[in-house]
């Protein structure tokens, strides 16, 4: 995998926020396909980190994108949802993607179906419950067929059921190869998803590394000493 | 009798006996403050979501001089209206003075800086909650800021409402550009102006109530149309 070309990367990135530098000289590649977790306590940088890969933050330093172009979406903590039915929401994405008007009723209808939302197609977005809202999200990220997906904590404030069902969604995308980028501070998750860990830690990378060696060689040995900011995937699943 | 029984009496007496007169003044009423309303929600809506998103310089001056100019009266309006119009004014080959077209002009003006600064703070307002997600979907400044329109269309309907309020109830712009020609340009503030001028103080209060009735009729029929109707029911999420 290592030998791929990278999707994305980010080379020597600051990020300030005024005075405060978020994120500084970040130095990170995304290839196809991987699933990486970003974990850390509150303010470590996950965030800023997700925004900086997705291009939405002025930064120093360098962001380079796949030759060809990189088509990406993200999803948001609190999804924002238009004031329009479900299906509409879905239409305005796709719109806003470019995705030409012939497609558009197709994959709507399939998204809604990977959803499991086909029979909520009409009620209004904002009438859904938080975990309903959040695979709306999901899937209306889904239905522009990005080549990388960035999630920002995605389970953060939903249910246990709910976040089974997020889970479930999000393993589904990386099995159909689907290349996803996400911040957490649910280790459990982590393990159960991702293909790869990168540890920040006051806007730096601390560890970047396969999961299953994270687990093994860093995540007992130094997230435990950083009490109530991560908890080992036996306390939190 | 006293003036306030009288007067309801009278009201109810007009609206009985289908008054033409009455009717007349009140058609031309609604169909000049309803164009006015028109013409400046095309301008104002977009006035408002473009200043929302804008970056030039000098943003925060507009903004201000827009929010000064809510408090514009009428009759300023009117003058420099009836200077534009007149035979020596700039645009006096129109020949437009003294028609329902100048009043319609001098309202739109009248309610211009009402939608504007109205739509600018509810779509500025809009932005903060969901702007960036938009953002991340693909749209550019100005249609994020027409999509939170769309967001906001209820609360914009009571923005044209408000509007519509302004304009249907002023007297000095109408009066100065309009003239009150009898048959012509006499709408329901105007007469009432001319009929307590003339000492007919029941008239015109009656004339007052039929004002106010028509305003809450055209209200009536925004609040109970299906769309309005099924917002207010869902709690307007």
């Amino acid at each position: 995998m290592s030998g791929q070309a990278p999707l994305l990367s980010l080379v020597g990135v600051t990020v300030r926020y005024g005075a405060l530098a978020a994120l500084h000289g970040i130095d990170v590649q995304i290839r196809r396909g991987e699933f990486v977790a970003l974990v850390g306590s509150n303010g470590a940088g996950k965030t800023t980190l997700l925004h900086a890969l997705h291009g939405l933050l002025p930064h120093t330093g360098l962001r380079r994108v796949a030759g060809g172009g990189t088509s990406q979406a993200m999803v948001f903590q609190r999804p924002f949802m238009l004031r329009l039915s479900v299906l509409n929401n879905l239409r305005v994405a796709l719109w806003l993607a470019g995705v030409p008007k012939a497609e558009r009723a197709g994959r709507s209808r399939e998204a809604l179906q990977r959803a499991a939302l086909a029979d909520r197609a009409e009620r209004p977005a904002r009438t859904l419950s938080g975990g309903q809202q959040q695979r709306l999200a999901l899937a209306r990220a889904w239905a522009v067929r990005p080549d990388v997906l960035f999630l920002d904590e995605p389970t953060s404030n939903l249910d246990p059921a709910a976040k089974k069902e997020i889970e479930a969604m999000l393993a589904a995308f990386a099995a159909d190869g689907m290349t996803l980028v996400m911040s957490t501070h649910n280790l459990g998750q982590v393990k159960r998803l991702a293909t790869r860990v990168i540890h920040l830690e006051g806007g730096a990378i601390r560890a970047d590394l396969p999961a299953e060696r994270f687990f093994d060689e860093h995540a007992d040995r130094t997230l435990r000493q950083e009490p109530g900011a991560i908890l080992s995937p036996e306390e939190f699943s | 009798m006293s003036a306030f029984a009288e007067s309801f009496s009278t009201a109810i007496g007009l609206v009985r006996d289908a008054d033409p007169r009455l009717a007349r003044i009140v058609g031309l009423s609604l169909s000049v403050s309803g164009m006015a309303c028109l013409i400046g929600a095309v301008f104002g809506l977009a006035g408002g979501a473009w200043l929302a998103v804008t970056r030039i310089p000098g943003r925060r001056a507009l903004v201000a001089a827009l929010n000064t100019l809510l408090g514009l009266p009428s009759v300023v309006v009117g003058l420099v209206v009836y200077l534009l119009l007149s035979r020596s004014g700039p645009l006096g080959s129109w020949g437009i003075l003294f028609t329902p077209t100048a009043m319609v002009i001098a309202q739109s003006i009248l309610v211009l800086p009402v939608i504007a600064a109205l739509s600018r703070q509810l779509v500025a307002d809009s932005l903060r909650e969901g702007g960036d997600q938009l953002g991340s979907m693909g749209a550019g400044p100005l249609t994020r800021a027409l999509l939170m329109l769309v967001h906001e269309r209820w609360s914009v309907v009571t923005v044209l409402l408000t509007a519509f309020g302004r304009a249907v109830s002023e007297v000095g712009a109408v009066m100065i550009v309009g003239g009150n020609i009898d048959g012509l340009t006499r709408v329901i503030t105007t007469t009432i102006a001319l009929e307590t001028s003339k000492g007919d103080l029941p008239l015109a209060l009656a004339l007052g109530l039929i004002l106010l009735v028509v305003v809450g009729a055209v209200n009536a029929a925004v609040a109970l149309s299906p769309g309005v109707k099924r917002q207010t029911l869902s709690g307007a999420r």
